[in-house]
């Protein structure tokens, strides 16, 4: 039972026999939705429903614990999630991994190597789930990928053509975590540095430790030179993990109830 | 957009460009056949053959898993290892680089595919043109009889099947290899192809590819090491 008006979804629970109130569940209206350049053959934009919400941050700022939060909250609400990231394309998957294990590929090789995977999960995953109504939470986006291309010495306008296939998302959050809090949290887990994530391909040290240090600083700059193109949410990090999540709770939940997008590119 | 010449490489690269069957990799091969006779310093690369990337286009195809988008980006990620890896380096280590295909044939497929035209340039933006590009040009019916008459089974992006121009593989291949030539002819001009007679004997073209290359570049230049000293 679709309400015409979603605000009188609010709060408005039913009775039912067994005296349990079953909550009435928000049906997200359609909303405008563009692509950030050309888009993708033969994809019509506005048949795109869905809501594509995005969870940006460095390794260690907490992306999917609050992607998993989500969720739990989200399907708990009565939303159909899919939940999408990098490298995880069917396509070249296993390839990029390969390659980066033998660190043997061009810069420009592994932007397009990335831009290639991102592609086909969008075309196979993001695309049909947003055609189907499906909340999409992506456990990253073009961002992270303009962002290291960025670091990486490739040229703005190059990245920006080849990410126009790209919708823009209907919320983005970006977890913004200082360099040495990653670092403790990396620590915490895994006992290493991952060599990717400490930017070791780009000689700015030799050591790891350092490197690390320089690398996501870099990124940052870029995600926050990014963030006024794109105008996405930057999130306080350091925060508690609950706290952090009763912010995204609170404008997505504004973004499920309404028309206009608030993220303008 | 400039050929490496006008950049100051001290190499120089030629390209071979056309259609399915145009006898255009015959052609590049006795070339290459020629220029290592006489002891130059040649290097070969041909699209879509980057070891990494081969095994994700060929499950991607083989799984029917591409999309015009997808088929565009992993066959410029191929471009972009060969580019990085070998031609770019080759050419300021002052060789003669041949390439079966070049950016042209991505800008004609990926456009008949649906791709905009912007959008492939621009991913393809970081390469520089070639010095010389060869295009053969064949008789429609004649490159089909080649590949038809040779390979009775197609493949299913070979023949374009992922257009849906046809159920039959056969006029799917037809309709797609037309347009690809009507994109080809469309950039020739805006790209300076020199345009090769492919229904010519095989003899003849290469007759012709060997005059205009030895006109257009001072091949004493790219002699080996060894060959040097032996002549001087």
């Amino acid at each position: 039972m679709p309400a015409r008006n979603p605000k009188a979804n609010l709060r408005k629970a039913l009775p039912n026999k067994a005296g349990v109130a079953v909550p009435e569940i928000v049906v997200p209206q359609p909303r405008p939705r563009s692509f950030y350049g050309h888009g993708l053959p033969n994809v019509n934009p506005s048949h795109l429903q869905g809501r594509l919400i995005v969870v940006e941050g460095a390794d260690g700022s907490g992306r999917s614990t609050q992607i998993r939060m989500l969720v739990e909250w989200l399907e708990g609400s009565g939303h159909a999630t899919v939940q999408v990231g990098l490298k995880r394309s069917e396509l070249v998957r296993e390839e990029l991994e390969q390659a980066q294990q033998g660190n043997i590929l061009s810069r420009r090789t592994f932007s397009l190597f990335y831009a290639t995977d991102f592609a086909d999960q969008l075309e196979n995953t993001i695309i049909p789930a947003l055609t189907a109504g499906f909340i999409v939470l992506a456990d990253r986006y073009i961002y992270t990928l303009m962002a290291r291309d960025l670091v990486r010495g490739m040229e703005e306008d190059w990245v920006k053509n080849l990410y126009g296939i790209a919708p823009i998302p209907d919320a983005v959050f970006y977890l913004n975590v200082s360099p040495e809090i990653l670092v403790q949290r990396n620590f915490a887990k895994n006992y290493h540095l991952d060599y990717w994530e400490s930017g070791m391909d780009l000689g700015l040290s030799r050591d790891m430790f350092d490197s690390f240090l320089k690398y996501q600083a870099l990124i940052s700059e870029q995600f926050h030179r990014l963030q006024r193109i794109y105008r996405f949410t930057i999130v306080d990090g350091n925060l508690p993990p609950e706290e952090i999540n009763r912010e995204l709770r609170r404008r997505i939940q504004a973004v499920l109830m309404e028309k206009r997008p608030d993220t303008p590119r | 957009m400039k050929t490496f010449a006008e950049l100051g490489f001290p190499g120089r690269l030629i390209a071979v460009e056309g259609l399915d069957g145009s006898g255009k990799s015959t052609q590049i091969y006795l070339l290459k056949r020629w220029l290592e006779v006489q002891g130059l310093k040649v290097f070969f690369s041909e699209w879509n053959s980057s070891e990494l990337v081969k095994s994700a286009t060929s499950k991607g195809k083989k799984r029917e898993l591409l999309t015009p988008t997808t088929f565009s980006l992993i066959h410029a990620t191929d471009f972009a290892d060969r580019y990085e890896r070998h031609l770019v380096p080759l050419l300021r280590a002052g060789y003669l680089v041949l390439c079966d295909r070049y950016i042209f044939t991505a800008f004609a497929r990926d456009t008949v595919r649906g791709c905009p035209m912007d959008w492939v340039r621009g991913v393809y933006r970081f390469a520089n043109l070639p010095d010389i590009t060869f295009f053969f040009r064949a008789e429609l019916e004649v490159s089909l009889q080649r590949i038809l008459s040779g390979r009775p089974q197609l493949k299913y992006f070979e023949a374009g099947m992922d257009l849906r121009l046809s159920s039959d593989p056969y006029e799917s291949f037809r309709i797609f290899q037309g347009r690809l030539l009507e994109r080809y002819l469309a950039m020739s001009a805006e790209f300076k192809f020199t345009i090769i007679d492919a229904n010519q004997p095989i003899e003849k073209q290469q007759s012709l590819v060997r005059q205009l290359v030895a006109a257009r570049i001072d091949l004493k230049q790219f002699a080996r090491e060894s060959a040097v000293h032996t002549t001087a």
